[in-house]
């Protein structure tokens, strides 16, 4: 029989119950030992309780999605039973908890069920936190892992220096076996998992928030500051810990309106600024964004988008605010976006926005998503020096200095230093005094909109550009996407691919290339097809495929409704003589 | 238009009392420059939204730094300057419309971390640029454009205010009296902490105030202000509370907290200076081992 490539499990439950631990440890483990993986969490916005699920996706190749179907769920109470089951693909397997509810009373069918005590179990070893690993060691024996991966993964993780770690090892250890008992008992299996192949270059095992944080501390940030909100608020708890050193300043505000205000202020006063949000919070940021581009500062926003409006989703994922991203204030105004799409981009994402800030003296937005933010992924180990960190020019002239004055980007005064000026968010002359001349008012705007050439030589991937047909997403679904976009090479559908993270402004060599495909398919999460109909306004005969579950795409969703566009287009050219 | 720039074209009506604190402005600084050693350059100014807050545009002399924002923002927008460079020495220029209703949310937050600025609030207990609607200091039953009934609100007092917020250094000034205005903002700016001088500059053209505030003896008014008496213990709450809850407008310092430790203080104390990480490092972390 063939070996296994693809491994996918759920563990469904309610918050609290370690759903989250119990994957991440699985991921970890898999990656040890030099699997690809990729977990998937969907929190509730409550503490305790409310259905949560984690997902794990162990490959031999690299994970780019969080996998269609289910090979083994584990339901940890009766509801995650009933909303889960379907997602377990034919001939997968249930865990569930015999001492919580009965498979019976829930109507469990034929699917492949094993009763496992887990809790009674995890206890029996002397300690109950010993649960997680009952299920791991049972998951194990399915795939045929050796012992010898998750014990070793065992001693790793629990040596850490305290006086219990051999107990907590030791009765780990006797959860593992017991979990392996059961699986073996339950007489099913899901044949052997290939054994991993490991890349040839180092990796780290990471969270896109740590990612996108780890990326701006790469990217020499100095000052941020931030207000709690999900799915952002570990990049504020990351650079709380982590942002230190001489003149570098990181603290809790009152509020996103402090955020934005106060992060412009340390733009203008010359340090590197940023802060991190989400739609609720993204949307008071709004008056202070049109600020500090009419005021030419540098600062760098994150907006890890949720589902919205308003409140909205607060712990799914969605990608409805790229309007948003591009236009948050009123007047004439677009702001650079650089949407990461995998873990790894988070991090060189995070770099290049706080560069594009220096380079054009204004505001750039990161925009993440919750797919990213708390995904755990191995990815190649991110080198900092890949992108050398650029600097606003500051101005070291005399007095009397024209900040303002010329049609792109000018040296930039800073305070304690020559040059002073008024940084304003009303029209200005060159010196920053208000003005309403009419000439003034052109000359700004063009100058303002004129500094966003100087974002354009961003980088962009495409691939079997020969077709007319292409797919292009955008930000998360980046990973599903191209999952999608493999599936079809295969099938030998004829389709390019087009991708970039860098989505305002678009490079115009990457315009001019779309402009010339007949149909450009863009699969992404909101109502609108956001990201579309902006390539429309570019000329480009754009159509979006759009989801607004909360959830990301199926890869077999977008293999069919792909498949399908490109036969489509091919009838209709074939009709038209074409 | 201004000596400096022909171009500006916004102007202060003739008698309005931002005029006496612009004046005020220029001498501290003038003074805290030849005294101290600290040079213009390093004096940023955050402006807000208003009359008042045109200041910024208006100061004659060797030009600070200025910061022209949004309404309602100072504090924030000062809070962030002073965080990045503690050396600046930021100050807040704003009326009583930004200060104390849209922006009255930031008070709070600075008066607890103490961040070291100087707030100077223009108060004419109306909203001056937009063209005289009623304010938060605008008086009980006060008619004015958004209240042709009469204010249906009884007006903030700015004192009690933020002495209850725990602001730690507040003074109390009137714009006729440019000398003391001075004096009081050079106390504030050399306390190292949060002080706000809250100074009453009428507006002649929506709330001519002037009459009431200084009295006039040939209409019969008696002045609504009075100088501080030199007994004074403006080391203490109460003793600042007592003159504030009394009648009439006390003019001078009302309170300075002894031995205040300001935000860059307490920030500096949390040791992360010298604790920098090396990204590698850093990244090392996340190894998958
Ligand atoms: C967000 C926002 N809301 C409203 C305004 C309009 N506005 C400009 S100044 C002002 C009030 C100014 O009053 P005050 O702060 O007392 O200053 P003064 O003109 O009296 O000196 C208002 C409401 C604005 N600029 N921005
Ligand atoms: S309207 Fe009032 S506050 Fe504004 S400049 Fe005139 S007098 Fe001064
Ligand atoms: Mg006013």
């Amino acid at each position: 029989m063939v070996a296994k490539r693809d491994f996918v499990v759920r563990f469904a439950g309610e918050g609290g119950q370690g759903m989250v631990t119990a994957s991440e440890a699985l991921a970890a483990a898999a990656a040890q030992v030099g699997y690809h993986v990729m977990t998937f969490v969907t929190f509730p916005s409550q503490i305790m309780g409310g259905p949560t699920w984690s997902q794990c996706r162990i490959s031999v190749t690299p994970a780019l999605s969080n996998g269609d179907e289910l090979d083994v769920l584990v339901a940890f109470n009766k509801e995650a039973y009933n909303v889960h089951k379907d997602e377990l693909r034919e001939g997968g397997i249930l865990i569930y908890d015999s001492e919580v509810f009965s498979i019976e009373d829930v109507g469990g069918d034929s699917t492949n069920i094993v009763a496992l005590p887990y809790q009674e179990l995890g206890k029996s070893t002397g300690n109950p936190r010993a649960a997680n690993m009952v299920i791991l060691g049972a998951i194990a024996e399915f795939v045929n892992w050796p012992d010898k991966y998750l014990s070793d993964f065992n001693v790793k993780r629990f040596t850490r220096g305290r006086p219990n770690d051999e107990e907590v090892v030791s009765a780990n250890e006797m959860g593992l076996q017991l979990g392996k008992k059961a699986s073996t008992d339950s007489g099913f299996s899901l044949g052997e998992l290939a054994v991993p192949n490991p890349p040839d270059y180092e990796q780290i095992l990471i969270k896109g928030n740590d990612s996108l944080s780890t990326g701006a501390i790469a990217g020499e940030v100095e000052l941020f500051v931030g207000y709690p909100i999900s799915p952002a608020t570990t990049i504020l708890t990351f650079m709380e810990e982590h942002l230190r050193g001489e003149g570098k300043f990181v603290y809790q505000s009152s509020s996103e309106i402090e955020s934005i205000t106060a992060i412009s202020g340390g733009g203008f006063a010359g340090k590197r600024s940023m802060t991190s949000t989400a739609g609720p919070g993204f949307s008071l940021m709004s008056e202070g964004l049109g600020m500090a581009w009419m005021m030419e500062i540098p600062i760098v926003v994150v907006d890890a988008q949720r589902g919205g409006p308003a409140t909205g989703l607060p712990t799914k994922t969605e990608q409805s605010d790229l309007y948003m991203a591009m236009h948050p204030a009123h007047g004439d105004a677009q702001l650079p976006v650089i949407a990461p799409g995998t873990v790894e981009e988070c991090f060189y994402a995070a770099m290049h926005a706080l560069n594009w800030a220096e380079r054009y003296q204004g505001p750039v937005i990161v925009l993440s998503d919750h797919m990213l933010t708390e995904r755990t992924q191995n990815i190649r180990k991110p080198d900092p020096n890949l992108i050398p960190i650029e600097r606003r020019e500051v101005y070291s002239g005399s007095n009397g200095y024209q900040r303002y004055d010329g049609s792109s980007v000018t040296p930039m005064p800073i305070p304690g230093g020559p040059g002073a000026y008024v940084a304003n968010a009303s029209e200005h002359d060159g010196i920053g005094d208000t003005t309403h001349l009419p000439q003034r008012h052109v000359d700004g705007t063009e100058r303002r909109f004129n500094k966003l050439k100087t974002l354009e030589d961003s980088l962009y991937e495409s691939r079997n550009t020969q077709h007319s047909v292409a797919v292009m997403p955008w930000g998360g679904q980046k990973g599903p996407t191209h999952e999608a976009y493999e599936f079809l090479m295969e099938k030998g559908v004829d389709v390019a691919w087009y991708y970039t993270m860098f989505l305002s402004p678009l490079n115009p060599k990457l315009i001019k290339e779309l402009q010339d495909k007949d149909l450009v398919i863009v699969p992404e999460l909101n109502y609108l097809g956001q990201f579309a109909s902006i390539l429309r306004q570019h000329r480009i005969n754009a159509v979006a495929i759009t989801q607004y579950t909360g959830l990301p795409f199926k890869v077999h969703r977008l293999i069919n409704e792909i498949t399908n566009m490109v036969e489509q287009h091919a009838n209709e050219s074939t009709k038209a003589g074409v | 238009m201004t000596k400096r720039n022909p171009e500006y074209d916004f102007k202060w009506c003739p008698g309005c009392g931002d005029f006496g604190v612009k004046r005020a402005i220029e001498l501290t600084i003038k003074a805290r420059t030849n005294e101290l050693s600290i040079p213009t350059e390093n004096n940023v100014m955050v402006a807000g939204i208003g009359c008042s807050g045109n200041l910024v545009h208006l100061t004659d002399g060797p030009q600070p730094f200025g910061f022209h924002g949004i309404h309602g923002r100072t504090l924030p927008v000062a809070f962030g300057v002073k965080s990045a460079n503690p050396d600046l020495q930021v100050m807040v220029v704003a009326g009583d419309g930004d200060f104390l209703s849209i922006g009255a949310e930031h008070i709070g937050p600075q008066a607890k971390r103490n961040l070291d600025i100087t707030c100077v609030i223009m108060d004419n207990g109306v909203y001056g640029l937009t063209k005289g609607q009623s304010s938060p200091t605008t008086q009980l039953g006060v008619v004015t454009s958004t209240t042709p009934g009469g204010k249906i609100e009884s007006e903030v007092k700015p004192f009690p205010l933020y002495l209850s917020l725990g602001v730690s250094f507040i003074a109390s000034a009137f714009s006729s009296q440019p000398k003391e205005m001075a004096a009081m903002i050079r106390e504030a700016m050399d306390y190292p902490g949060f002080s706000i001088v809250h100074i009453q500059s009428p507006c002649t053209t929506y709330d001519d105030t002037y009459d009431v505030l200084r009295g006039n003896a040939k209409k019969g008014i008696d002045p609504l202000t009075y100088d501080i008496p030199d007994t004074h213990d403006s080391s203490s709450v109460e003793a600042a509370y007592d003159l504030v809850n009394g009648t009439g407008i006390p003019l001078g310092v009302l309170y300075a907290a002894k031995d205040p430790s300001p935000l860059n203080e307490r920030f500096d104390n949390l040791g992360r200076k010298n604790d920098s990480r090396d990204v590698h490092d850093l990244i090392q972390s996340f190894a998958i081992s």
